[in-house]
């Protein structure tokens, strides 16, 4: 199974529905909420250059924003 | 031959929603389109007036209602904003981002967006520390300098807020004073780490990839602030630029009836896009199940065969 980190906050609807999107599919995921880990922000930053959440890091594919369809491409689902 | 769907319901937040599932159960051949799920419920702080829950979070509800109309299996078109519609005889001509549709009938519950400043760098700086949801991406400025621009409830909602996660927070307002609730003004004017600007318009944005600053205009004077985000809290604005042949007021919502209905025959509209007074999550709800009725009821009527009213 691929390695899937999500970049969050608690308030954001659509880290929301990502969260829920790969839970109902089963697959496993690192979340790391970036208001709670402000070390984590930069490093999230870095990876997607830029700074709105969710952002999914999929074994380096760098996912920003809850787009479906490329996650489900990345996934194989 | 080209699927001629009976209604298309354009958007899915609370109007949309709630007319699809009336829709659905009325049978109706149905497809939403829309850019998102939930609309401005999903961005929602609270919610403690929905009938049923005395609270829940507005991404709750969202999700509440995303499950209950996928029970009704209706195909929803995520990702796919409407751009234009045209009415060509019987049928309406929806084109969407992806393809185009045909329909019997159209609801437009499109709602709204935020407002752009219109400043130079507005486009360049989304998400690289200008953003337009202070509750999703506030955390991210966590000991930053940031400035929020707008006056009214929702950008002091914000700055407050801020306040607990930023160094420094600037509240930026053309206006000459503030418009929010004197609560929230006095509030803010008493809190250390805000700075008020007023009578200052937003002109432009900078930095070299992420932003670094604003330039401000304040009366005669330019003004340089260093801030590494910026917060757009300057009020919405309806979804209606795809509905061009029909009637909308001043602000640009599509003017409809007591039915729902617009200038347009076979096109009804529900919602925050509308110029219903009150944009309330559990009104564009009723105003959507309204509008599916309506549309049932129009498409009754057109499938019954004309009435020989000189015989008797």
């Amino acid at each position: 199974m691929k390695k899937v980190v999500i970049y969050s906050t608690p308030t954001c609807p659509f880290c929301q529905r990502a969260k829920k999107f790969l839970k109902d599919k089963g697959i496993e995921f690192q979340d790391v909420d970036v208001s709670e880990n402000e070390e984590r922000i930069e490093e999230m930053i870095k990876k997607s250059g830029q700074m709105g959440v969710p952002v999914l890091d999929i074994e380096g594919e760098i996912i920003v924003g809850f787009d479906v369809e490329r996650i489900e491409k990345i996934l194989g689902l | 031959m080209e699927k001629i769907y009976e209604l298309i319901i354009i958007g899915a937040g609370p109007a949309g929603i709630t007319a699809g599932i009336y829709a659905a159960r009325k049978k109706m051949d149905c497809l939403v389109l829309t850019v998102d799920i939930g609309g401005q419920t999903a961005w929602s702080g609270d919610v403690e007036n929905y009938t049923g829950y005395q609270f829940i979070t507005g991404a709750e509800l969202a999700s509440k209602f995303e499950e209950h109309i996928k029970k009704y299996g209706i195909e929803v078109r995520e990702n796919e904003p409407v751009l234009s519609l045209k009415k060509e005889g019987e049928i309406i001509r929806v084109k969407s981002s992806k393809s185009e549709y045909k329909a019997e009938a159209v609801i437009i519950a499109s709602g709204k967006k935020s407002r752009e400043l219109g400043a130079q760098g507005e486009k360049e700086f989304k998400n690289k520390g200008l953003t337009y949801c202070a509750t999703c991406d506030g955390p991210l400025f966590s000991g930053r300098d940031v400035a929020v621009i707008g006056g009214g409830n929702s950008a002091l909602d914000a700055a407050l807020q801020l306040t607990r996660i930023a160094k420094k927070v600037y509240i930026v307002t053309k206006d000459l004073s503030l418009t929010a609730d004197p609560v929230m003004c006095e509030n803010a004017e008493k809190t250390e780490n805000i700075t008020i600007l007023k009578g200052c318009v937003t002109k432009e944005i900078f930095g070299p990839r992420f932003v670094e600053g604003i330039k401000l205009v304040c009366g005669k004077t330019e003004k340089v602030i260093n801030v590494q985000g910026v917060f757009v809290e300057i009020g919405l604005v309806p979804n209606s630029d795809l509905a061009n042949d029909i009637d909308k007021n001043n602000v640009g919502e599509i003017v409809i009836n007591y039915q729902t209905e617009t200038s347009l025959s076979g096109v009804f509209a529900a919602g925050d896009v509308t110029d219903v007074a009150e944009k309330q999550i559990i009104i564009a709800a009723g105003e959507g199940a309204k509008a599916a009725l309506r549309a049932f009821n129009y498409l009754s009527r057109k499938k019954m065969p004309p009435k020989n009213e000189k015989t008797s």
